[in-house]
């Protein structure tokens, strides 16, 4: 089945390198390990073993952001939480993305008021938002694949 | 692009003790800041469970100083509860503890209840109390996952979650959610359970006591486990009680004290149960407790399963309890009673109240303040892990900084409970 038995009369293939690129791209990212608060615990449950996250190459979290280039922004991100995650944020090399999981994540949820910021895209930019308080492991999962499909239609010129 | 360098100039040994002072906060008192590392712990570090941040004064490795720093995740849930009726307040408390948010409910809930001065169905009683210990236990569970996760111990991790999705699943057939459930309600619960719920507890109490052997076989002789642990942060029964600690951080320390055996509630005095305690203080006492108690909480799910009696679930009175949905079709009365209670809710009488009961972490206090409206005046929550979480100087100090990491994770603090 697998690629090997080609190999004898396939031993070159052409391919567009852009497409390559963003296909290792999407296969071994990188999330930071990085919660805030309840959503975390459902990213830890997407991770655990029901639900799996390392299928699509996720199960590497790194707690350091300069190893990393996804940022789940999981849970509510408070006034005095935003400059730090602006930071974590410029601290990831590029190329990044960031899924803004769970309703406080993407427009502060049912907390509107004084301490929550509403919607942590007022700090960093998003690619995806995932509704829900919190998602649901699967949701988080078709987030992460929406984000995959995003990345495979980018153009190499964007990090540039 | 091109990053500046670090420069020396950007640490802090540069800069006078007064500059430090206002870059880590005043909070702590910095003993030597010439001889001594200053290091600045999170709020974004894998072990600190969630966004706490620790300002650490380092002697080489030994942890000469601590001061914890929250507020990261402070959300307003108190103030946000003000603005809110007594019903609609509760969604509120699900997202303080978000580990045990049945709990939670039912601290706030008992609380409007005993304002209102209402008693709730013996069925609904029993139902509260087996949610109750349900969340105890999937509490501890991600306690114990993270716990030997910080400690390097994965495998624990991925076992205590796979039996955590069981738990979850039966939040979810109750209450439609997985975590924020907002069940208990006042008056009783939200609907009756339905009919897959028995036979779904039932088949977790026979198969969870193995799941337990199977972590204890896993930790319990591992030597790097018993190393990281054994006479690690110990703190003394006496000092536990000074410091105010409650729940397993303070039976660990041979406190024998249960809210749940000594200040009973909800019907906990006819539940037959023991409560875990041990002496000796330390990082594997309060484990040893809380592996302990989650046998503990099966047997009185057990017994609970047992008594569940039949009946109602939510008291007759339809100015606190929606009519049921049928109702609205043949009862004007039931139709008036559900427009005035989903647009205004109930009224309150003028009074405070405080209800105290036994969370996963410990003693979960509710202060309620009722002024004749719709709306609570003031709500206030004793947080147990905010509690706790300052003893952490005392058990950490004169240890290694690997060591504050097994403290933190011993102590089972959730960020969300402490800043609200």
């Amino acid at each position: 089945m697998g690629i090997e038995q080609k190999l004898g009369n396939l031993g070159v293939v052409t391919y567009r390198l852009e497409d390559v690129v963003n296909w290792g791209r999407t296969n071994s990212m990188w999330p930071m390990l990085f919660g805030l608060a309840c959503c975390a615990i459902e990213m830890m449950g997407a991770q655990a073993a029901n639900y799996d996250a390392s299928r699509f190459g996720m199960e590497l979290n790194r707690p350091s952001p300069r190893q990393s280039d996804l940022m789940i922004v999981a849970g509510r991100v408070s006034r005095k939480m935003a400059p730090v995650v602006r930071r974590l944020y410029d601290q990831m090399p590029y190329p990044k993305w960031v899924i803004a999981m769970g309703d406080c994540a993407s427009c502060g949820g049912v907390f509107n008021n004084y301490a929550i910021v509403q919607g942590v895209d007022e700090v960093i930019p998003v690619d995806v938002y995932v509704a829900g308080c919190p998602p649901r492991p699967e949701a988080l999962i078709n987030g992460i694949m929406t984000l995959h499909e995003k990345i495979r239609g980018e153009s190499l010129d964007k990090w540039n | 692009m091109a990053q500046r360098m670090p420069q020396a100039s950007d640490t802090v040994r540069e800069l006078s003790v007064e500059e430090i002072r206002a870059k880590f906060g005043t909070g702590m008192e910095i003993l030597d800041a010439e001889e001594h590392m200053l290091l600045s712990m999170g709020p974004q570090h894998p072990s600190t469970h969630g966004v706490l941040r620790l300002l650490v004064e380092l002697d080489g490795e030994t942890v000469v100083n601590v001061a914890p720093d929250i507020g990261f995740l402070h959300t307003g849930v108190e103030k946000n509860m003000e603005a809110k009726t007594f019903t609609k307040a509760l969604v509120m408390t699900d997202r303080m503890d978000y580990l045990s948010p049945m709990t939670n409910n039912m601290a706030y809930i008992m609380a409007v209840e005993k304002l209102l001065g209402i008693d709730i169905t013996p069925r609904a009683q029993v139902i509260r109390v087996i949610l109750a210990e349900l969340s105890r236990v999937s509490s501890h569970l991600v306690w114990l996952g993270t716990h030997a996760l910080d400690l390097a111990a994965m495998s624990v991790f991925l076992y205590c979650f796979r039996e955590r999705e069981y738990l979850l699943d039966i939040y979810e057939m109750v209450a439609g959610q997985r975590m924020m459930v907002s069940y208990f309600r006042p008056g009783g619960l939200w609907r009756d359970v339905p009919d897959e719920f028995e036979p779904a507890v039932r088949h977790f109490l026979d198969f969870f006591p193995a799941k337990i052997a199977d972590y204890e076989a896993l930790l319990d002789r591992n030597p790097i486990f018993l190393a990281r642990t054994k006479d690690v942060g110990v703190i003394s029964g006496e000092q536990a009680i000074a410091w105010g600690l409650s729940g397993p951080s303070l039976r660990g320390s041979g406190v024998d004290w249960d809210n749940r055996r000594d200040m009973p509630y909800a019907g906990y005095e006819k539940y037959e149960f023991d409560v875990p305690v041990e002496q000796v203080g330390d990082v594997y006492a309060r484990y040893r407790c809380r592996m302990r108690e989650m046998r503990e909480s099966l047997r009185i799910i057990r017994q609970a399963m047992d008594r569940l009696p039949k009946g109602p679930v939510n008291i007759d009175n339809h100015k606190i309890v929606p009519p049921p949905r049928a109702e609205l079709g043949r009862s004007m009365e039931a139709v008036i009673h559900h427009f005035k209670l989903w647009t205004e809710g109930f009224i309150a009488p003028d009074g405070y109240v405080y209800q105290v009961i036994e969370s996963p972490r410990g003693e979960i206090g509710c202060y309620l303040r009722g002024n004749s409206t719709n709306k609570p005046a003031r709500v206030h929550f004793r947080g147990p892990s905010y509690v706790n979480l300052a003893a952490l100087p005392l058990m950490a100090k004169n240890r290694f900084v690997a060591d504050l990491v097994a403290v933190i994770g011993s102590i089972d603090i959730v960020l969300g409970e402490i800043d609200r």
